[in-house]
């Protein structure tokens, strides 16, 4: 099975963004393929590199780079949802005159064709969120 | 070529308290480029989403209800509503906006995109899709 | 031709696992998951409600979400079965689409 998956709430403040990595683990750990994660409404801020999460506390932003990095997968954050909540690659810094970005490795941003096309590629669509 | 995949966009929230329509719908409007079979979903306080008379200048807010109006340009032309959401709340079909499609098929006639349907009605069109999204 | 309905909210904060049941067709699944485990507890206000609604469908609640919260797994409602991920993965899998109640 191929799945898509969306990550529609932000870090901590709902439960939504750690069922989504426990869900994609599990499906990578059964051989199945996460074809792409699509952050959407505040779920675009589990993409920031600013966060400083207590140390005791898992740190959401960077198990999700680091499951990325490990499983090359496709973290997608919606750019018109990004710049609302002001998540920006160096990319959109420059274009939009803003002086930084905070985007984390392992992700990227791109526009709202890339959840629709998700919906079309995958086998299965499963939304996280509140 | 893909194939063309049934797309349902499930609203169940009220307008204006939280940003799900407003983001639901821009969801809608570029997924309308991908000529896929869409259907959108209004149930619960969804159903509020469609009311007439919007005014949110004192709140200020971003009124996107004229949106709605503007989905048959997008050939999206299938707006269901349920009928027990709507009388749960004390509303009937005149207390939404109008909103039409022109079907090419048929001459450009002018035809309601709303579709009333009851509870189990709508059950059966989301056990019909492919791919649910939930806002 | 199944559906995997999930249900996330506490049946005591809105009506969305009633939306959910009032909706499901006979043969789905309906798996409970984060604050939506409190849906699955046995001698509560919700219980006869949700055994009633939840007749004709197959009642799930992830485990590892009603450890969490300090419910003792005898207090989760009689059936209703209790799975791990990999099994929602498998659920997800096994059903023909996923229908997330938010």
């Amino acid at each position: 099975m191929k799945f898509g998956i969306v990550v529609s709430e932000g870090p901590y403040t709902h439960q939504a963004s750690d069922s989504a990595y426990n869900f994609v683990k599990a499906a990578l750990a059964t051989g199945h393929e996460v074809s792409r994660v699509f952050f959407y409404h505040d779920g675009v801020n589990v993409g920031t590199r600013l966060s400083i999460p207590p140390q005791d506390d898992r740190q959401i932003q960077e198990q999700w780079s680091a499951l990325a990095k490990e499983h090359e997968l496709d973290l997608v954050i919606c750019i018109a949802a990004a710049q609302r909540r002001g998540l920006l690659d160096q990319n959109e810094a420059d274009r939009q005159g803003k002086d930084a970005n905070n985007i984390a490795e392992g992700f990227r941003i791109s526009g709202l064709g890339q959840l629709i096309e998700m919906g079309i590629q995958a086998d299965r669509t499963i939304t996280f969120g509140d | 070529m893909s194939d063309v995949k049934k797309f349902l966009y499930v609203n169940r929230k009220a307008p204006y308290g939280t940003i799900y329509a407003q983001e639901a719908l821009e969801v809608v409007l570029i997924g309308a480029a991908f000529d896929q079979d869409v259907s959108l979903a209004f149930l619960d306080d969804g159903v509020f989403q469609l009311t007439k008379g919007q005014d949110t200048k004192d709140a200020g807010l971003k009124n996107f209800s004229p949106t709605f109006r503007a989905l048959g340009d997008y050939e999206v032309t299938k707006l269901y509503v349920e009928q027990e959401s709507l009388d749960e709340r004390g509303l009937t079909l005149d207390d939404l906006q109008d909103i039409q499609y022109e079907d090419e098929d048929d001459d450009y006639n002018e035809k309601p995109s709303i579709i009333v349907v009851s509870r189990a009605q709508m059950a059966d069109v989301m056990a019909d899709q492919d791919v649910v999204l939930s806002f | 031709m199944s559906t995997l309905h999930t249900v996330n909210k506490s049946p005591f904060q809105n009506q969305t696992l009633i939306s959910c049941l009032g909706h499901a067709k006979p043969g789905d699944s309906v798996l409970l998951l984060e604050d939506g485990v409190y849906g699955a507890m046995s001698g509560n206000a919700m219980s006869e409600v949700v055994a009633g609604m939840g007749a004709n469908v197959k009642l799930f609640v992830l485990g590892s979400d009603v450890t969490a919260r300090g419910i003792d797994a005898g207090r989760v409602a009689e059936g209703i079965t209790s799975v791990n991920y990999e099994e929602f993965v498998g659920m997800a899998a096994s059903c023909d689409r996923v229908q997330n109640w938010l």
